[in-house]
């Protein structure tokens, strides 16, 4: 049934895709090689949309849409305009840097993130596995297209081949998953689905059977081990700009939908995939720091970093539900969720500066150009020197609140063995520490190789010194951010 | 905005306008910033001496505001008698390593002096703390400055010092860390540090509690066998480094025994006690004696440095209202003179850039008036009577013996120890013979040089003649702090 609620529901949706046409077919009559208005009407376009998403969540809009398709409530309007935020800032650090590598011959960086910001949208907003399952799939071509922008560049194209099979093939895990469910279940819609797997009839090998499936496809998208591979080669092969596209942005839909699937669909099957997620994450924490200590290039190593962070964010997931008890899992999810969007924020700021150093013909990507960098602009070498401590877990920078409340969550459920993986975690991040560390210790107590002058548009510097401001600020004053996300999952647990 | 506040935050705001208005080509006026700084926030701590009161175990001066109200964390300050004359060593000594480094340091001044300033700032944070991850933010946050000041100034091998003082205090602090997160889960959601100390506990949770701080406060104090990274940063920390490392940062560890292990755990605390009392002996006895051989000055000092640490646990785990103070008057002491034997060491290696022993002989030939305060330190370092290194020293063998006569016997062996090593190392650096041309070309000190040694040497007498102002202050914290851990919290 459509009624008028159900228009509200998708506002931003439809503002979204309707502006992001206009824009496609602005951008043929633009000539300017910097495409001024075709950014200056994106970001337009996405503060407009993060601002009506902000209002939505703020009003505590709880809403469902065109018979449940699509819902509207406080975690998901606060995670679309987080990532609506984040495309943005992406765009502002990536336009210097696509302009200068030929990306900008046309106007589809701008028009491919904004419809890949759509599907991430949707993937956010759907409480149906077809929904879901089509926003994600608009935020994986979209990214595709953007891995191979830089279509002569030999590594680029290599890399969006490699990030197409693996997509490709983690799609369909993730769609074999659904229709495993679809079968069990005999519905599509995600609260029917959980209504009928807790009522107990239906046979418990199918369903976990599926899940086993569903969970391999979430795990392919979130990069955990031993799905991570693509990873790396994704992240070292694309365009600065667009890695940050990918790696940014998409991990809060990617939260998102594991949320969708797994606490609203699927969470009598807790038992079940809070084990896997476990080993998962015991994977990525090891896998991932471990790794990252043996790379060169930063992008590299903060592909490894990324792949252990999220192993954090999984250690959240699987302590909600504690012997069958649902009481403490909103904690826990929204630690979960003020990990990915602390996350978020760190990583923009951390290529950020990274496509900063980068010049036209010269790619900053290996650790050793960050060399010196203090002497050459004291104000860059801190926001990095900040991100860096930040995902290292050092207070007082956010990142060590978003570790500490993964790890109260942890060790609230008081079992033993998640007192141990707690353990296990922060000697990882132990590990961890020691390659932050290093990125800081050439940029402040090594002599520069790289002597040109850092050169940076007023509108990347005032985001770049705003963002790592935040990082720091945020962590002298997380309390907001952090009740925000809580109330967040609370009131979607509730609902 | 209370005076604990003021004694935190003046000289972070300080280092903040530092690092974002400095620069090397005005840094003279950065200098006299950093130095009115200094001069501000250790004016600002003052009122908390004056206005302490006497004869209570209450905190005083506290302040008590929401900050993370998710996780019921409040800003929560207060000092008594055992942490307030730390807040002012804390603010004295970053004065004093201001001035140690006004004409040494000629890279990157504003950097530097803002570290140390916001530095200062943290460890007070650190001794005023009442809340449990308070206390840990502040605790981890003083890591960030000093392996920045270790790393951008320190000597050759300072990466490697550098990164082995980061990781191997960091690993200390995780396990922390987790036990702070365990006890808010057991007292049903409260970071507070009063609350904890009232909360019952079972036996084996107070031991796993009590080895988790000890993983964190042992590797800071230093104990024997984790204090191996101390001579290492020694080394190749700078002066001023050198300096805040030995006098408050290895304070920060003891403090955290008396604050939290002794009163949230007291029966793991006394269960425990012959472990911690052997680890303590065996600090003051072998490390002394491993402080005999080293031929670099500054390992030598920080291993008596070890050693002197190593009465401070000595004397808390006595559980004896004289141990207890003693081990406090050492602390104090210790960081007035540890500070005072770096910044002495400084002085020889801004002019000869070594730091071997043997690369001088007869220095009081060229310095007469350097070699006169080297002198009083060396002996407050050996523990004379009339100066601060004896007071306490004196305290903790005093509360041995009355506890257990072999252990007094052992805690004063040191004593001749101590005396050994730095009296011979004054003869070898500073009397005889000239010994070459670098000590024949020695200036001695200028009025910079001058004043901050003369700082420290009227804190070290003025300790050591008359130490009732010390003791007078932590006397009822410290019963307090024993009646508590005498009670059983076993449920």
């Amino acid at each position: 049934m459509i009624d008028n609620y159900s228009w509200i529901t998708v506002l931003p949706e439809i503002v979204l895709l309707a502006l992001s046409c206009v824009i496609a077919l602005v951008d043929l009559y633009v000539k300017s090689p910097q495409r001024t208005l075709t950014y200056v009407l994106t970001l337009l376009t996405l503060a407009l949309v993060a601002f009506m998403q902000a209002g939505y969540a703020v009003s505590g809009l709880n809403q469902y849409g065109f018979s449940k398709l699509i819902v509207s409530d406080q975690m998901g309007n606060w995670l679309k305009c987080f990532a609506a935020l984040a495309v943005m800032v992406t765009l502002v650090y990536g336009r210097p840097y696509a302009g200068h590598r030929e990306m900008m011959r046309g106007g589809e960086l701008f028009t491919l993130a904004l419809f890949g910001l759509l599907g991430m949208f949707l993937m956010i907003g759907g409480n149906n596995l077809l929904v879901l399952y089509m926003g994600l799939e608009l935020l994986t071509l979209s990214s595709y297209a953007l891995v191979a922008l830089r279509r002569d560049n030999t590594l680029a194209t290599e890399a969006a081949m490699k990030y197409f099979v693996l997509g490709a093939m983690a799609s369909g895990f993730l769609l074999y998953g659904m229709s495993m469910m679809y079968g069990a279940t005999g519905t599509l819609d995600i609260n029917e689905m959980a209504q009928a797997i807790a009522s107990g009839q239906i046979r418990h090998q199918v369903l976990v059977f599926g899940l086993v499936f569903v969970v391999a496809g979430l795990a392919f998208k979130l990069g955990v081990v031993p799905f991570h591979m693509w990873i790396p080669d994704v992240y070292q092969g694309a365009p600065t700009a667009v890695t940050l596209m990918i790696g940014g942005a998409p991990k809060l839909a990617a939260f998102a939908i594991m949320i969708r699937l797994l606490v609203e669909g699927l969470l009598p099957l807790a038992l079940d995939w809070q084990q896997m997620l476990a080993v998962l994450a015991v994977g990525s924490l090891l896998v991932g720091n471990l790794a990252a200590i043996a790379q060169t290039n930063i992008k590299r190593m903060l592909a490894f970093s990324t792949i252990s962070q999220m192993g954090f964010v999984l250690l959240g997931m699987m302590s909600g539900v504690i012997n069958g008890n649902t009481i403490s899992s909103a904690d826990a999810y929204g630690s979960a969720m003020f990990y990915v969007v602390t996350y978020v924020l760190t990583t923009l700021a951390t290529f950020g500066i990274i496509m900063l150093l980068s010049r036209k013909g010269f790619e900053s990507e290996e650790i050793a150009d960050f060399a010196g960098l203090n002497q050459r602009s004291p104000l860059y070498a801190g926001v990095m020197a900040i991100c860096m401590f930040s995902l290292a877990g050092i207070p007082p920078m956010v990142g060590f609140y978003a570790k500490l409340s993964v790890l109260q969550a942890l060790i609230a459920s008081g079992q033993a063995i998640d007192i141990g993986l707690a353990v296990f975690a922060v000697m990882m991040s132990l590990v961890g520490a020691f390659y932050y560390l290093r990125v800081v210790k050439l940029m402040y107590f090594d002599a520069p190789v790289q002597t040109a002058a850092i050169e940076a548009s007023a509108d990347v510097r005032f985001v770049l010194s705003v963002n790592g401001a935040l990082v720091l600020l945020l962590g002298v004053m997380p309390g907001g951010l952090m009740a925000l996300c809580a109330n967040a999952l609370a009131s979607m647990m509730a609902g | 905005m209370g005076l604990l506040s003021l004694a935190i935050w003046t000289p972070v705001l300080f280092g903040v306008i530092l690092l974002a208005w400095g620069r090397d080509d005005r840094a003279r006026a950065v200098r006299w910033l950093a130095l009115i700084g200094a001069v501000i926030s250790l004016l600002v701590t003052v009122p908390l001496y004056t206005g302490f009161q006497l004869g209570t175990a209450e905190m005083q001066f506290v302040e008590h505001a929401p900050w993370i109200e998710r996780f019921n964390v409040s800003y929560h300050l207060g000092v008594d008698g055992i942490s307030v004359w730390f807040v002012l060593l804390t603010a004295f000594i970053n004065l004093v390593v201001v001035i140690a480094g006004w004409e040494v340091i000629t890279r990157r001044v504003n950097q530097y002096m803002g570290a140390f300033l916001i530095l200062s700032g943290l460890m007070i944070g650190v001794f005023c703390a009442l809340d449990g991850l308070l206390f840990y933010v502040f605790f981890e946050a003083t890591l960030i400055p000093m392996y920045l000041i270790i790393g951008i100034w320190g000597g050759p091998n300072k990466i490697y010092a550098a990164f082995k003082f980061f990781l191997y205090t960091l690993m200390g602090s995780l396990l922390l860390l987790i036990a702070l997160i365990y006890l808010y889960t057991q007292s049903g959601g409260s970071f507070d540090i009063l609350t904890w100390h009232t909360l019952p506990l079972g036996g084996t949770t107070q031991t796993l509690i009590f080895f988790a701080f000890l993983a964190a406060f042992a590797v800071k104090v230093p104990m024997w066998p984790v204090h191996t990274w101390l001579p290492d940063v020694h080394v190749e920390a700078p002066t001023g480094g050198s300096a805040v490392l030995a006098a408050i940062m290895l304070k920060l560890g003891a403090y955290g025994f008396l604050r939290l292990s002794m009163p949230i755990a007291p029966d793991a605390a006394r269960e425990w006690a012959p472990l911690m009392i052997g680890l303590s002996l065996i600090a003051v006895i072998y490390v002394g004696l491993v402080a005999v051989v080293q031929r670099d000055m500054k390992k030598l000092v920080a291993y008596s440095s070890v050693a002197h640490m190593g009465f401070v646990t000595l004397g808390f785990f006595i559980f004896s209202d004289l141990g207890v103070s003693g081990g406090i008057v050492q602390m104090i002491a210790h960081g007035f003179v540890s500070a005072a034997m770096f910044l002495c060491i400084g002085v020889l290696y801004d002019r000869v850039h070594s730091r071997e022993i043997a690369s001088y002989g007869g220095v009081v030939n060229t310095m007469p008036k350097f070699t006169a305060f080297a002198l009083l330190f060396m002996m407050a370092n050996a523990g004379l009577p009339g100066t601060a290194g004896f007071v306490g020293e004196w305290m903790v063998i005093l509360a041995a013996v009355k506890a257990n006569f072999w252990i007094g016997m052992g805690a004063a062996t040191a004593l001749i120890l101590g005396a050994g090593y730095t009296l011979w190392m004054f003869k070898r650096v500073y009397l005889g013979p000239v010994a070459n041309d670098d000590v024949k070309a020695l200036q001695d000190i200028n009025a910079r040089e001058f004043l901050m040694l003369a700082l420290l040497a009227i804190a070290v007498l003025a300790m050591g003649v008359y130490p009732k102002p010390f003791t007078d202050v932590m006397d009822s914290s410290v019963a307090e702090l024993l009646r508590h851990v005498a009670l059983s919290k076993l449920n």
